[in-house]
């Protein structure tokens, strides 16, 4: 399995809480090869954040191994982590509260470096800041500038730069696009695009955003209340969704087309609460297809045709194509 | 559509709202026309700062008071023009007549009043009823939103996202108003919750017969829920006309560039086709149609002169000197 740059396994991340453990994310395993996007949807409170940091091991993990270039990341100690995060980053949501209001842009992408000890003089650095600011479209001129005088697009072409200037292999995105307009969303997307073929680099990219995630991404993990339900690759998601959730949340995306004729499969109730979560399935509460079996056995991760589905619908297939 | 009758509900006049912001003024509205007709629901769709929710607050006059100015047109609703209404007299109109829910339903509700009591408060407000016939007539509400009766005495903080936005839909339907002013209802909400309050909100558009103005940045929604829609670009409506019409028959450049910004669920593309650049500053917009910097097909005159509206067909109308489908326009 040395194919994947990226490979989790069993990962679990619980939070203690009063009423209990909170199970955040629970048991999951995927790989991400070298170059590959790793879409990540699911509502919010599925976990899908919870899991991108606790593979940089932001949040500490519960229990799992991460193994990156083959190595498991989660027995480093803390200074040989601090090492590992070069190569590993993050990008975050909301570009209006992940800068410091009071570092310019020039302190804020340098801050990369001087934390991590890169660089011999501050003037190195900046020569370093100029650069990546200009793979990442950033004018020049705005070196001096603080986030509050620049548009969400720009704070977050910041954040991209951050990432960047470390030389990543890896970076998570979590909703990099989620809190900026249309146009806006549209022009991050396409820079994404670009630094990863220049970089060769390789994402994994968390959004609740389906045609967002459809469109970046090379294959898609479904997640629902901290367990993957449906993996496969973006093209077979869209065209051929297994899992009931998914297909609701594919159901529920309003598409900009008129006269459109499709079934929509409306989701009664809420998303449970991931505190004690209920035996057996935990999507059986909402599913249309729920049986007996569901409330009871939680299903496996199993091959079903070209993809990967937890559903008791889809009986294990004894010659598994792969 | 087929509640629609000809009859004008609202008709917006020439409305011009400003800002005035550290000595600066910020044209947020500049002569508006708009109208709605009963049983119409209307799309409102630009990005953060179009003017789409200042539009909305200057029908309910709830534009916050210092800093803004309505500076010139006319609001007309149901025959009567609403600038020249009280304060006492709009006070009446208010949820009465018009209602509005807002994008967050996590801060429109009061977290120390129980959702029963706020219910009960909106429909007191214009109805003298007897206590008991307040609390039916809140439960009730509840239950036609899709809420249990016996959770009328819950505090907001007990109720889901989805839960709450159906309690502030609660409210404003209370006293069945004529027009329901929609800020971005669902943008709070998961996917699937999203899709549960927008079947609801359909099926109550069409058992109340009210009209509907939605706000929203996502035509996925306008394609699902409107009648007709309406494109905002600072401050100013570019492409206005029925959903099927400018869904598929676009002529305004903005409108284009909004489309293809949103990435297909139907075919592949390495690359989405993007504008260059930013909605303008709005303490200094561009001479001309103000959004020529940005348009791939401004010619000389767009910088210099704004462009009037023009109808493309009865109902269709565009605010641009160029014809993106015919190519005769003013060339």
């Amino acid at each position: 399995m040395s194919e994947y740059l990226l490979e989790v396994k069993n990962l679990k991340k619980y939070f203690k809480t009063k009423n209990g453990p909170l199970c955040a994310v629970d048991d999951i395993s995927f790989g991400i090869r070298k170059g590959e996007t790793l879409g990540v949807v699911g509502e919010s409170g599925c976990g899908k954040s919870t899991a991108g940091r606790a593979i940089l091991r932001l949040h500490e993990p519960t229990a799992g191994q991460i193994l990156f270039n083959g190595q498991d990341i989660v027995k480093y100690s803390p200074k040989k982590m601090k090492e590992m995060r070069r190569k590993m980053q993050i990008v975050f949501q909301d570009p209006y509260s992940s800068l410091n209001p009071r570092l310019s842009v020039q302190a804020l992408i340098a801050e990369s470096l001087r934390v991590n000890n890169i660089g011999k003089s501050d003037k190195e650095r900046e020569e370093q800041v100029k650069q990546v600011m200009d793979v990442v479209g950033l004018e020049e001129r705005l070196i001096n500038s603080y986030p509050h005088e620049l548009d969400g697009g720009r704070r977050q072409r910041i954040g991209i730069a951050r990432a960047l200037i470390l030389n990543p292999e890896f970076i998570v995105m979590d909703e990099p696009v989620s809190a900026l307009d249309v146009c806006i969303q549209a022009q991050i997307l396409n820079l994404l695009g670009r630094l990863q073929d220049q970089f060769n680099l390789t994402y994994m990219f968390i959004s609740h955003n389906l045609s967002v995630v459809k469109h970046i991404s090379d294959r898609i993990a479904v997640m629902h209340l901290g367990k993957i339900v449906e993996i496969a690759d973006s093209a077979e998601i869209f065209n051929n969704p297994r899992h009931p959730y998914t297909q609701a949340l594919l159901s529920s995306i309003p598409i900009p087309k008129v006269n459109l004729k499709r079934e929509r499969i409306i989701l009664e109730g809420d998303v449970p609460s991931p505190v004690n979560p209920p035996a057996g399935c935990r999507f059986a509460g909402r599913c249309r297809h729920a049986m007996p079996v569901c409330k009871e056995v939680c299903p496996e991760l199993k091959q079903c045709g070209n993809s990967q589905v937890a559903c008791h619908l889809y009986p294990a297939e004894e010659n598994s194509v792969r | 559509m087929e509640h629609t009758s000809n009859e004008k509900l609202l008709d917006i006049r020439d409305l011009s709202v400003e800002y005035h912001s550290n000595g600066k003024i910020v044209k947020a509205v500049s002569n508006l026309n708009l109208s709605l007709k009963k049983g119409e629901t209307l799309g409102f769709v630009g990005e953060t700062g179009a003017g789409k929710t200042t539009t909305a607050l200057s029908i309910l006059r709830i534009l916050p008071e210092l800093p803004s100015r309505i500076t010139s047109g006319e609001i007309w609703f149901n025959g009567e023009n609403l600038l020249l209404k009280s304060k006492k007299e709009m006070q009446q109109i208010r949820g009465k007549e018009i209602s509005m829910i807002f994008q967050d339903p996590m801060t429109s509700l009061d977290p120390v009043a129980t959702v029963g009591k706020q219910i009960e408060e909106m429909i007191g407000l214009h109805e003298k009823l007897p206590k008991k016939e307040l609390r039916e007539k809140a439960a009730q509400m509840l239950e036609q939103v899709g809420i249990k009766r016996e959770r009328i005495d819950d505090y907001p903080h007990q109720f889901s996202g989805g839960m709450k936005q159906r309690v502030v839909i609660a409210m404003a339907l209370s006293c069945n108003p004529n027009l329901l002013i929609a800020d971005e209802p669902t943008t709070a909400l998961n996917v699937t919750i999203q899709a549960q309050v927008l079947e609801l909100m359909k099926n109550l558009k069409r058992q109340y017969q009210m009209s509907m103005i939605m706000i929203t940045h996502d035509l996925g929604i306008v394609a699902e829920i409107c009648d007709s829609v309406a494109i905002m670009y600072a401050g100013n409506i570019v492409e206005y006309g029925t959903v099927e019409r400018v869904y598929e028959n676009f002529c305004h450049p903005y409108t284009e560039a909004l489309f293809d910004s949103i990435p297909s669920l139907d075919e592949d593309q390495e690359e989405l086709k993007v504008i260059a650049g930013l909605t303008p500053d709005p303490t200094n917009l561009p001479s001309g149609c103000p959004f020529h910097p940005r348009c791939p097909y401004a010619g000389p005159e767009c910088a210099q002169q704004a462009p009037e509206v023009r109808e493309t067909e009865p109902g269709h109308i565009v605010r641009c000197h160029k014809d993106l489908k015919g190519g005769s326009g003013n060339e």
